[in-house]
Parts: C-alpha cells; sequence; structure tokens
C-alpha cells in the first residue's frame, strides 16, 4: 500500500499576481517603462465609502420636484473684475488638443456650453473649435507654455496656472511622436514626431513668492479682469491650497491621484500622490485656517463619475467639481461597440488606456484622420451634456432629501463613512459611530 | 511736395515729446492700463517711465508699436508677451524679461535676472550685460543677444530661435534642446545633455551678421563664435540612452 498526499490546489502569489509578473516581463521584453493614459486604476478609499444620512426628524427634507434646489456658482469673486457664472457645479477639465483630437475638444466645448458650464484647455494651447463652442473657456497656462500667447490670453474667460496633476502630481506632459502631427507640431513649436516631454516646473518661476509675481503678471496683462486659478496634484494639499491662496489665486483646483492624464509612466500614477477622498478636507481647513473658503473656490477633480460623487465633494467643502475621464466616456471613449477593435489591440472596452498611441478606436485620444472622424461632435456634445445635466439632478436630488435648498449647503455633517479608512480621509464618523478616526493632522 | 500727412506718416518720423510715467505717483495699474488703451494708429509712440524702482511686470503686454523707455532697473517680467513695442530698460532687469515675447524689441542696458527671453516666440532680446542662469530657457522663436555672458542651463528645452552670447556661457548649456541654434563667442563650461557643437555654415553667419547688426553690436565678428544646437538623439526614446535622461 502506498500513500500519496493528495495535491494542493495551485496557488498564485498574492505579491506576484499576474499583473505584477506581466509587467516583469513587459519590461524585459521591452526595455522601457509602461506609459498609458487615464487615472490610477489601483482601489482607493473612495466617495463609494461614504453615505448621505438623509433628513427625518431632527431635519426635514426639500420636494423632490418642487422646491427650489440651487445650483449655480460664482468663481472668481476675489479679486478678478469679470468673475464666471456657472449653472451647475460640475466643469469640464483641462485636457489637450493634441492628445485629443479637433472633433473630441470641440464636443467639449459643445457639451458644456448646453449644460451652462465650462471647458478647460491643454498642454496644447487653444483651437478655434473650443474657443468657437465653448461659451466659458479656462485657458490653462503651463510649464511647456505651447500655444501661449497674449491674444488666447485675454480672450479666455478664465487662467489657470498649473502646477501640477493628480495623475502626476511633480511630472510634466508626455505626447509621444506618433501623436505629433503636423497641426499638433505647429501648435507646440516641435518637430514633427518627436516625443515630446513637458516640462514638470515652469520655466520662469519657481515657489510661492514667484507665484505672486507671476500671477500679477498675468493680472496685468488681462487688465485684472480673468479669474485666475491655480491646479495643483494631490500632493501636500493643506500646504499647496494655502500657497495657492497666498499668491493670490481666485480659485484652487485640487486633482487627486484617479484624475486622468493623456500619458505618463504608469509607475507615476499609480504610486505618485493621494486619492481625492484624501486631499478634500485639508484643502478646505487650509481655507478655512485662512478665512478663504468660499471666498477663494475649491474645485476638486479625480475620480468624479456620478451626481452622488458630485455631492459628497461638495459636503466636504469643494465649491465645484471637474471631470475629466467620465467627460470623454460620455463621448464614447471605451465604447464596446468599438469591441472588435479594442481586441485587435489586445485590450478590452472599458480597459483601453494606451492614449499615447494614437490608435483610440473611438477616435478620442487620436489625430489619426480617419478615427477621428468617429467623433460627431454635435452628437458627442449632446452625451456630454446629458450626462452632466443627469448628474447636477442626482447632486439636486441628495441635496433636497438633505434638507437643502443650494447643493452647497451640503455639509460634512451629512455624511457618514463605510470604512475606518474613509472616515479618517473624509474626516466624517464612521456609520453607527460618532468616531472620526485619525484627528490632528492637517 | 505736399505737406505730410500726420494720419499717414510713419509713426518714427513724428516728433513729439515723450509721453512721462512717474511710477512713483502713479500705480503699476494706472501705467498698463494706460499702455493697454493705446488706440491702433496712435501718434503717441515715445513713452517713458520713471522711478521703476523695481517695479514688476512694468510694460508686461505691451502690443503696439511705441518705444518705452525705462529709466532705472525693473523687478520681474518687464516686457512679458511683448508685441511690436520697442522697450528699453535703462537699468537692470529682474527674472523673466521679455517672457513669452511674441514681436518688439527689448533692450536691457544693463544685466538681466533668471529666464531672461522664457518661451519667447519671436522678437529681439538684447542684454547688453551679463544673464543669469536659464537664458532663453524652452524658447519658441526669439531670438536673444546678450553682449556678456549668461549663467548655467542656458537653452534649456530650447525649440527654436536664436541665442547668441558674445561672452562665455555656464553649465548645462543646451540642455535637451529641440531645434533652437546656439552661438557662443567664449568658452561654454559644459553641455547640457543631447546638446552638442555644430558645423557654422555660411547660413549661420548670415544669421550672426544679421542678428548682431539689430543688436548694434558692430566690435565682434560672426566668424568669432561656434554653434551649438541638438544631437537629435533624445527625440525618441531608448532604452541605452537612459543615462542621458
Amino acid at each position: 500500500m502506498s500513500y500519496h498526499n493528495p495535491p494542493t490546489t495551485p496557488r498564485g502569489s498574492a505579491t506576484f499576481d499576474q499583473y505584477s509578473m506581466s509587467e516583469i516581463r513587459r519590461a524585459a521584453a521591452t526595455g522601457i517603462y509602461d506609459i498609458r493614459g487615464s487615472g490610477a486604476k489601483r482601489k482607493v478609499p473612495h466617495f463609494d465609502d461614504l453615505l448621505f444620512l438623509g433628513a427625518s426628524i431632527s431635519r426635514y427634507p426639500l420636494e423632490g420636484y418642487r422646491e427650489k434646489c440651487e445650483t449655480k456658482v460664482t468663481l472668481g469673486t476675489r479679486f478678478a473684475k469679470k468673475p464666471i457664472e456657472l449653472k451647475i457645479p460640475i466643469t469640464v477639465a483641462g485636457m489637450s488638443f493634441g492628445s485629443l483630437s479637433g472633433p473630441a475638444k470641440e464636443a467639449l466645448g459643445r457639451g458644456a456650453t448646453i449644460a451652462g458650464t465650462s471647458t478647460t484647455t491643454g498642454d496644447g494651447g487653444m483651437t478655434e473649435e473650443e474657443r468657437g463652442h465653448s461659451q466659458t473657456l479656462v485657458y490653462q497656462y503651463l510649464p511647456s507654455r505651447y500655444g501661449m500667447n497674449p491674444r488666447d490670453l485675454r480672450r479666455a474667460d478664465a487662467i489657470e496656472v498649473v502646477v501640477g496633476q493628480g495623475a502626476k502630481p511633480g511630472g510634466g506632459g508626455m505626447l509621444l511622436g506618433q501623436k505629433i502631427s503636423d497641426r499638433v507640431a505647429e501648435m507646440r513649436t516641435l518637430p514633427k514626431g518627436i516625443d515630446q516631454r513637458s516640462a514638470c516646473r515652469h520655466p520662469d518661476w519657481t515657489g510661492p513668492d514667484d507665484l505672486e509675481i507671476k500671477i500679477l503678471e498675468l493680472r496685468e496683462i488681462t487688465d485684472w479682469e480673468k479669474p485666475i486659478y491655480v491646479k495643483i496634484g494631490g500632493a501636500r494639499p493643506y500646504y499647496d491650497t494655502a500657497l495657492a491662496v497666498k499668491a493670490g489665486a481666485d480659485v484652487v483646483v485640487l486633482d487627486g491621484m484617479q484624475g486622468g492624464t493623456a500619458a505618463t509612466q504608469e509607475v507615476f500614477i499609480e504610486h505618485v500622490g493621494q486619492p481625492t477622498l484624501a486631499c478634500i478636507r485639508p484643502a478646505v481647513k487650509a481655507l478655512q485656517d485662512l478665512g478663504m473658503h468660499r471666498k477663494v473656490q475649491l474645485i476638486v477633480s479625480g475620480g468624479i463619475r456620478n451626481g452622488a460623487d458630485v455631492a459628497k465633494a461638495l459636503a466636504l467643502g469643494a465649491d465645484v467639481v471637474s471631470v475629466g475621464t467620465a467627460a470623454l466616456i460620455a463621448l464614447g471613449d471605451n465604447d464596446p461597440r468599438w469591441e472588435a477593435e479594442y481586441q485587435k489591440l489586445g485590450t478590452t472596452a472599458g480597459c483601453y488606456d494606451d492614449w499615447h498611441e494614437g490608435k483610440d478606436p473611438a477616435g478620442i485620444t487620436t489625430q489619426d484622420a480617419e478615427l477621428m472622424k468617429r467623433v460627431d461632435p454635435i452628437a458627442a456634445g449632446r452625451r456630454l451634456a446629458n450626462y452632466l445635466k443627469v448628474m447636477t439632478l442626482e447632486a439636486q436630488t441628495i441635496a433636497r432629501a438633505c434638507g437643502k435648498n443650494h447643493v452647497h449647503n451640503l455639509e460634512p455633517e451629512d455624511l457618514c463613512a463605510l470604512t475606518i479608512e474613509a472616515a479618517a480621509m473624509a474626516r466624517v464618523p464612521l456609520a453607527g459611530t460618532g468616531w472620526i478616526p485619525g484627528q490632528g493632522g492637517l | 511736395m505736399h505737406a505730410t500727412n500726420l494720419a499717414t506718416a510713419p509713426a518714427s518720423k513724428v516728433n513729439y515729446e515723450p509721453k512721462v510715467f512717474d511710477l512713483s505717483k502713479i500705480t503699476l495699474r494706472e501705467f498698463n492700463q494706460a499702455l493697454h488703451s493705446i488706440q491702433d494708429g496712435t501718434n503717441a509712440t515715445s513713452w517713458e517711465v520713471i522711478n521703476p524702482k523695481g517695479s514688476h511686470a512694468v510694460a508686461a503686454g505691451a502690443e503696439h508699436p511705441i518705444s518705452i523707455d525705462v529709466k532705472g532697473s525693473v523687478g520681474y517680467y518687464c516686457g512679458g508677451m511683448n508685441q511690436k513695442s520697442t522697450i528699453t530698460v535703462h537699468g537692470s532687469a529682474g527674472p523673466g524679461v521679455g517672457e513669452n515675447m511674441m514681436s518688439g524689441t527689448i533692450v536691457v542696458k544693463g544685466d538681466a535676472s533668471q529666464y531672461a527671453g522664457a518661451t519667447g516666440r519671436g522678437g529681439l532680446l538684447v542684454i547688453e550685460g551679463n544673464a543669469s542662469s536659464r537664458c532663453g530657457i524652452s524658447m519658441k522663436g526669439i531670438n536673444i543677444v546678450v553682449r556678456g555672458n549668461i549663467g548655467h542651463m542656458s537653452a534649456f528645452m530650447a525649440q527654436s530661435g536664436n541665442l547668441v552670447v558674445l561672452g562665455d556661457a555656464g553649465d548645462a548649456f543646451g540642455d535637451s534642446i529641440y531645434e533652437a541654434r546656439l552661438f557662443v563667442r567664449g568658452k561654454v563650461k559644459s553641455l547640457g545633455a543631447d546638446c552638442i557643437e555644430k558645423e557654422m555654415r555660411p547660413e549661420h553667419i548670415e544669421i550672426l551678421k544679421d542678428l548682431l547688426a539689430k543688436a548694434g553690436i558692430t566690435d565682434v565678428k560672426p566668424e568669432e563664435f561656434k554653434r551649438y544646437g541638438s544631437a537629435r538623439t533624445l527625440y525618441n526614446f531608448n532604452i541605452d540612452n537612459a543615462d542621458a535622461y
């Protein structure tokens, strides 16, 4: 009689999981780090880990369709002669012409305009398509200064000085040769077909004292008319917000690690920066400590998907949220209708993130003349407008249920958290308790 | 001969007393607002700023073909985004003089601090003294002529245009340069990544001759310069160049 141990079930390593091993093989085969678009894909504490309490006896709700719940926001009230009025507390984030096709940029402008909100240029200058189709256009002032000129500065409705972004705080833009078409090359004053890596720091200022003078210069050039935003990545939100305010910002734009990018190293996207949820309260505290909450407006971005996310960000103290990745999805990015083509690219609808390669089947993150025809700017703009309006209605639904006649009246006291991590980050009690862990930090 | 029609005469031939702005009596905002409120075809083409006392953003966003003489030293971003104006600083300039200028001319009689001509897209910037670090950083078509020396990291990521230096250049000159042309008459302490010395061809001599003439420099010859530019080895990523990144 011989005895055989029963075989164990094959067991993969939790550390060396399939994705990690595929990345090692990829690096070994290609000799280059993985570059991709979009934001952090790893699971991090997020708005899903928060719940609204809703009204009951201690607070009474507003009637869903009969009692007004305002959504208007004014941005730039601190110094600008011409502040911006938005009908909804949701804007479209900066995305460059170059990373996106001309029709996609036009669709963003059209959609935002129908919904009564603003859209934003990106690291490639202002195109006629987006200026012409955007009622309210925010012009980004980036380290690369591609396409920067005083005419566009003056015909913008606001100026956003970009210091960092959530996908890569401390990193600059990247646009690889495949997407440097003739038009993109001309707008960026670069040779066609080269890999373009934008600088990570501004060429003519460093630090908050310089930033204050840079903002002064931009205000002087535009005769103090335009609201000036400062965009920061989710690195040290308390200090960065405080320094932006000190430097004279009208508006602070805060982008958490789930915020997307056109292209950068995967290691950067997944390992640098803090989750959006962890960034909001420190930024709001900085504004409150300076007596500037609601005077300097706070725009939060990075992983906003629906009206609940909007309402939660506002309840934590933001004035406005901003959508990038979600706006692209509304236009048609990663749509299953192109599944056969995603398969040919070795991926599947919902996972496509090689935006830098310029082969986007949906025609959005490309400069290919044939592919970009797949975006009908009018229809795609309508889809974006629908999506923005739905999110607004959802946020209003929640706000009314919490008894608020303006979405800005939502407050942390309307929230509880499902996890200890989210409770600590959002500084709201763990559900069923009065416990807010982690007090004492900034 | 008919009498000169003032409305159509070239502005430079009309001899008016300069409009004088005293920054110890009016604010920077009042001066820049006056500058931006000029109507096209103005006869008031000669402007003068006195007592600038290191003010920032003097004449930022100027956009008319006038001359602006600044009698003293200025702070940051003098003549930022200039279009068409001829700005002369009769003193020294702080950081970012002529940043992102589009056209026109800026002359600094003294020295210039960091980032002179940063991201400039056109026009001519002349520094008659020395320029500090990062001169011509990210330049995109501007012409810069420096009579003295320039500091480290100058012409970093320079995309296009010409940088002419009669003196010496500091460390890491032309690092990560694209298609800008760099001309140095003196020594270069060190070259940055992907920047190399290049052959001086007849067309480069012509460019230099023209720029030196425009800058009013008559005591040096184009043949005394060396030319530097991109080796173009970093234009597309190669893992074996990783040491250079």
